[in-house]
């Protein structure tokens, strides 16, 4: 097999990640009133740190990637999510 | 496209990007509707900033980090490549911010959509250099205050019309989106990755650090400007501007420049000759 050339410089692989974001926020999102499923806090999230569980069809959010901006606060139509302060951060 | 339909995998994850920016979600909603199949293009600008803390690569897909004036150039050599290789399938894509686009990179984007490789060049627009500290860019719009104009003397040049420039090289697609309003820029995304030609993106996407609005807001901003017609979705295609998207409802926009830091300034004879010129261009 042919040897691969060595790139100079710094190069990493696509999709590493050794620091996670979460310790930036002071407030996090939880999910209190009705979820109708709409997915708009999903589709604005920068992040990508809202899911949407297979089983029961709910958003779950990934506080290792939360930022707390609270862009998904303000989106739901029905207003389900709270913003909860954290303690002194994460 | 519908909201169920787009892939739920997320393939750019735990940037360095300030809370609520609008840029992040422009190019993670970017990756959902290329997939892995495609390469990007990232010259000095936020996103490189945010993304290349050495061994950190937030992109799951590949990427490379350009010089400020060769964003357009590398794309369309790296699509003759893939072409070469008989790779046509892989989208190439250049993401460069508005500096890059409209000062910088004007020339080298000028070039390669002249040369008609096939790429998707997406300008996202957060009206200042940002990244190095919210310096004025040839896309700042009249009125704003930035580090390098700031309040008693601030930009008195109109933003330039990016979509008219690249409409003016004939080039098979070019749009405008915002990222408020994400349905209309994955289609125009995916529109443009089944043009075989080289093809132009500019998204408007609000900055909460530079604008000076909480990062809450960052989706309401960008819908005030829709709605206030201060940015409009158009497309261009087959020679012709059409608009995708009407707002529903229009608003002042004396609310959209209250909502920003950056417009605190203005006295209201200024809001109103602003507002003027809005309705001169909508009519």
């Amino acid at each position: 097999m042919k040897k691969e050339k060595s790139i100079p410089g710094p190069v990493s692989k696509a999709g590493t990640i050794p620091t996670r974001m979460g310790t930036w926020s002071t407030a996090k999102p939880v999910l209190k009133g009705k979820c109708t499923f709409c997915l708009f806090c999903w589709v604005f999230c920068p992040e990508g740190a809202i899911s949407q569980d297979e089983a029961n069809r709910k958003v779950t959010f990934n506080f290792e990637d939360c930022k707390g901006c609270g862009i998904c606060v303000r989106e739901c139509p029905t207003k389900a999510i709270e913003m909860v302060e954290v303690e002194g951060g994460r | 496209m519908k909201l169920k339909d787009i892939e739920k995998e997320e393939f750019y994850r735990a940037s360095y990007g300030c809370a609520g920016c609008a840029a992040v979600l422009a190019v993670r909603l970017t990756i959902k509707v290329l997939g892995k199949n495609s390469v990007y293009v990232v010259p000095a600008n936020c996103i490189s900033t945010v993304s290349c803390y050495y061994p950190q690569a937030p992109f799951f897909v590949p990427f490379t980090v350009m010089a400020f004036a060769a964003t357009a150039s590398a794309c369309s050599g790296i699509s003759a490549g893939f072409k070469r290789r008989g790779r046509e399938d892989i989208h190439v894509v250049g993401f460069s911010g508005d500096g890059g686009t409209a000062d910088i990179g004007i020339q080298a984007l000028s070039g390669a959509i002249d040369c008609g490789n096939k790429f998707i060049y997406i300008c996202y627009d957060n009206e200042a250099y940002m990244n190095t500290g919210i310096q004025r860019s040839g896309l700042t719009p009249y009125g704003a205050t930035t580090t390098t104009t700031p309040s008693p003397c601030f930009e008195n040049r109109p933003k330039k019309d990016m979509l008219r420039i690249v409409a003016a090289h004939d080039i098979p697609y070019a749009a405008t989106a915002c990222s408020s309003y994400p349905l209309d820029y994955m289609e125009k995304v995916k529109k443009a990755s089944q043009v075989n030609g080289p093809t132009y993106i500019h998204i408007l996407t609000p900055c909460p650090t530079g604008w000076g609005f909480p990062p809450d807001e960052t989706i309401e901003i960008g819908r005030m400007a829709v709605e206030s017609g201060v940015w409009k979705l158009t497309e261009f295609e087959n020679g012709e501007f059409r608009t995708t998207y009407t707002p529903k409802r229009s608003r002042p926009v004396s609310e959209y420049l209250a909502a920003q830091a950056r417009f605190r300034h203005l006295s209201p004879e200024q809001v109103a000759a602003i507002q003027k010129e809005i309705d001169a261009a909508r009519d």
